[in-house]
């Protein structure tokens, strides 16, 4: 790790506005995240709840970030709104150069193919489909022919250590394999962000640091990693840990100020 | 323990400049459409059952339509080519008293009326036969059911016709064995005659009939041969024949008149020909009964279209019927293909969700279901070609009802069947593609 300044978070106000820019201009060239002022709110049976409340995030390209809160913190809120499931009432939202907060649904399921890689805590690898053909999926919907697709998700099966279970369905998996079929998954159309909701929430903890040493050098190899989670040790892994509290961020650190927080007992 | 590769690397390095890729892109990413159907097979495999109720509901439907159609079909082809066809012949007519093929029904004027007109004479035949153009054939006939006897069986009806002219060049018949009658026979009125196969077989069980003799009427006839086979109608033999010359002593059996005839036919040289050589005995047998020009006709030119004109009216409310009840069939077969597929999507809401969250567009979602719906109604639709057909050959076996599977109603069952899929597959494909991909994917 660098002690580099410009590895710094950014998320209050007046350090957004100085560098990535006012509202509506399009953020620089090494933001691929930037968040303004983006609200979230769900009538829920006439009850309005305010989830996401003008969160301002600023990712730069190669960071590793995890989203950290309680539950009812927004983190969900704004893993969905990051990964273009979703889109904001108010704010902006600009991913790689694109304003993706304003875009219709079929808009977004191009930039969820071209610009993100999910993985899930439940894995959501389709039950009935090899590992192979799991892969092979976000190709399928980018129009990649089938023998490119082959190749490429076999490539990236064998990145993850899987070269020999390809024709395995899930459920001939482990816990551990079936999360790396997903990442492989995640990273077989080359994605923008990595963005991963809770990766080790259904793994035992050696299988999660397993995950999370995969994550790790994707991350030193220059993939952007976004990862959502509610526990401190496995948010400790990232350089940068933002914490959500009532749909805002209550802070945004550097990993080393984070340990030192949560060494102070804050918890 | 940890099995990284050093290739997760070199997998992000192969990136391109990332920020070049942020231009927009309007490439097409409609998944191809062979590897959609290779989806829905796949899902029909794993969802057996499910896939089953759908196809059957169209297979169903279809199969009524084979069915029904081919019966239709079959009884048009019968009344046309087999029935009506036999009775009178290709460009001919006949010129009868009264009309001999009624289906429909007969009001009690029209019958009165029938009952007073007078017989057509023998002495018509030649005045008839001079105004015929050249190349025309004719004949003339009586005919009457009787019991015929031989000394190898008990006595037997049959259909007894007394014949002259060019009756079997008209009717198109041979023998089988033996022969038809010479001309000194038919001159001379000889007792000679022409059997039908099953009457054969019933009066002559164990021994050859030619040579052999047949009493009708008193009267001893020598059998000169055995004529071809006619077939049968709903289960009526048409093989129950005799026929004489028409100077033999058994046409005194058959008309109670004496000189009168039942039926002079007369068949054109060509079809164009028809209408003008029936007008010419128009002509020739109204001046013969003194018709003033205000006088009906008090004969009949009967022709095959005549005898199928009632036939056709009853075909148009068989056709409505062949529509109409395999259209309640697919109807019923499309809603329980609209029901199945709903509660498919309902089932798959994650399934729709990872892919939503994969990248897959409306219309991927959308084609994905709607393909998955035409391949089941398509595989469903030949399904029941096969049933209706195998109905159709049931009911041709087992019933005297002719049916006959036309291929046109085979592309039919084949595009309504498919078409069924599809309309009803269209709803539920469409919430498909509108689940939202955040309560899809949370959804278990």
């Amino acid at each position: 790790m660098s002690n580099n300044t410009e590895e710094a978070p950014l998320s209050t106000t007046a350090e957004r506005h100085a560098v990535v820019g006012a509202a509506g201009t399009a953020p620089g060239k090494d933001w691929v995240i930037v968040t303004r002022e983006i609200k979230r709110e769900y009538d829920m049976g006439g009850e309005i709840v305010r989830a996401l409340r003008g969160v301002n995030l600023a990712v730069r390209r190669n960071e590793y970030v995890a989203i950290m809160g309680p539950s009812g913190s927004g983190k969900s809120t704004l893993m969905n709104l990051i990964g273009c499931l979703d889109t904001p009432n108010a704010g902006e939202y600009w991913l790689n150069g694109q304003m993706v907060s304003t875009m219709k649904d079929d808009d977004l399921a191009r930039v969820r193919n071209k610009e993100i890689g999910f993985v899930f805590q439940t894995f959501n690898l389709l039950p009935r489909a090899s590992a192979l053909h799991n892969v092979e999926l976000p190709l399928v919907y980018a129009g990649i022919s089938s023998g490119e697709r082959k190749q490429r998700a076999n490539e990236a099966l064998e990145a993850v250590g899987l070269g020999n279970r390809v024709h395995h369905r899930p459920n001939e998996l482990s816990g551990g394999q079936r999360q790396r079929v997903a990442i492989a998954r995640a990273l077989v159309n080359r994605p923008s962000i990595l963005l991963a909701d809770e990766p080790t929430g259904n793994l035992d903890s050696s299988t999660s640091e397993e995950i999370m040493k995969v994550f790790e050098s994707l991350a030193e190899s220059g993939q952007t990693v976004i990862m959502v989670t509610h526990e401190p040790d496995i948010a400790a892994h990232a350089r940068r840990v933002v914490v959500l509290r009532d749909g805002l961020i209550a802070s945004d650190d550097r990993r080393e100020k984070f340990a030192e927080k949560l060494g102070g007992g804050a918890h | 323990m940890i099995v990284v590769k050093s290739s997760p690397k070199s997998l992000v390095a192969a990136r391109t400049s990332v920020h070049s890729r942020t231009s927009p892109r309007q490439q097409l990413t409609l998944v191809p459409f062979f590897e959609a159907v290779r989806l829905a097979l796949a899902t029909i495999r794993v969802q057996k059952l499910k896939s089953f109720f759908t196809a059957l509901g169209v297979c169903i439907g279809v199969m009524f339509l084979i069915a029904v159609v081919s019966i239709v079909d079959g009884m048009g082809r019968y009344m046309e080519n087999d029935l009506v066809g036999k009775l009178i012949a290709l460009n001919s007519f006949e010129l009868r008293s009264r009309p001999n093929i009624n289906i429909g029904d007969v009001d009690r004027a029209t019958g009165l009326e029938y009952a007073r007109r007078p017989r057509i004479l023998e002495s018509d035949v030649p005045a008839v036969a001079a105004a015929l153009p050249e190349g025309t054939l004719w004949s003339m006939s009586s005919d009457a059911g009787l019991k015929v006897e031989s000394p190898y069986s008990r006595p037997r009806s049959a259909s007894i016709t007394a014949m002259d002219g060019d009756y079997f060049q008209i009717k198109k018949m041979g023998v089988t064995s033996g022969r038809l009658f010479t001309p000194g026979e038919m001159t001379s009125g000889a007792s000679v005659v022409v059997l039908g196969p099953d009457l054969v077989a019933r009066l002559f069980p164990t021994v050859d009939a030619l040579g052999r003799q047949v009493k009708i009427g008193g009267k001893l006839y020598t059998v000169v041969g055995i004529g071809e086979s006619l077939g049968s109608a709903f289960g009526m033999s048409f093989d129950n024949y005799v026929y004489a010359p028409f100077r033999s002593p058994i046409h005194r059996l058959l008309n109670r008149e004496a000189h009168a005839i039942d039926v002079m036919a007369i068949q054109a040289p060509t079809p164009e020909a028809l209408t003008d050589v029936q007008e010419k005995v128009r002509a020739v047998m109204r001046a013969r009964h003194q018709l003033r020009p205000s006088q009906k006709d008090n004969f009949s030119l009967q022709t095959a279209d005549t005898a199928l004109d009632f036939w056709n009216k009853i075909k148009q409310y068989l056709v409505l019927a062949g529509i109409a009840l395999p259209a309640v069939g697919l109807v019923v077969g499309a809603i329980v293909i609209m029901n199945i597929r709903l509660v498919a999507v309902a089932e798959r809401t994650h399934e729709i969700g990872i892919r939503k969250a994969l990248g897959a567009k409306r219309r991927d979602i959308l084609a994905q279901f709607m393909i998955e719906a035409s391949t089941l109604s398509t595989f469903g639709a030949i399904l029941g070609i096969a049933a209706g057909a195998a109905l159709a050959f049931i009911i041709r076996t087992t019933t005297p009802m002719p049916t006959y599977v036309a291929p046109w109603s085979i592309v039919v069952g084949v595009l309504i069947g498919a078409g069924v899929g599809i309309i009803s597959g269209v709803y539920p494909a469409s919430r498909a593609s509108l689940l939202d991909p955040v309560a899809a994917l949370r959804q278990e």
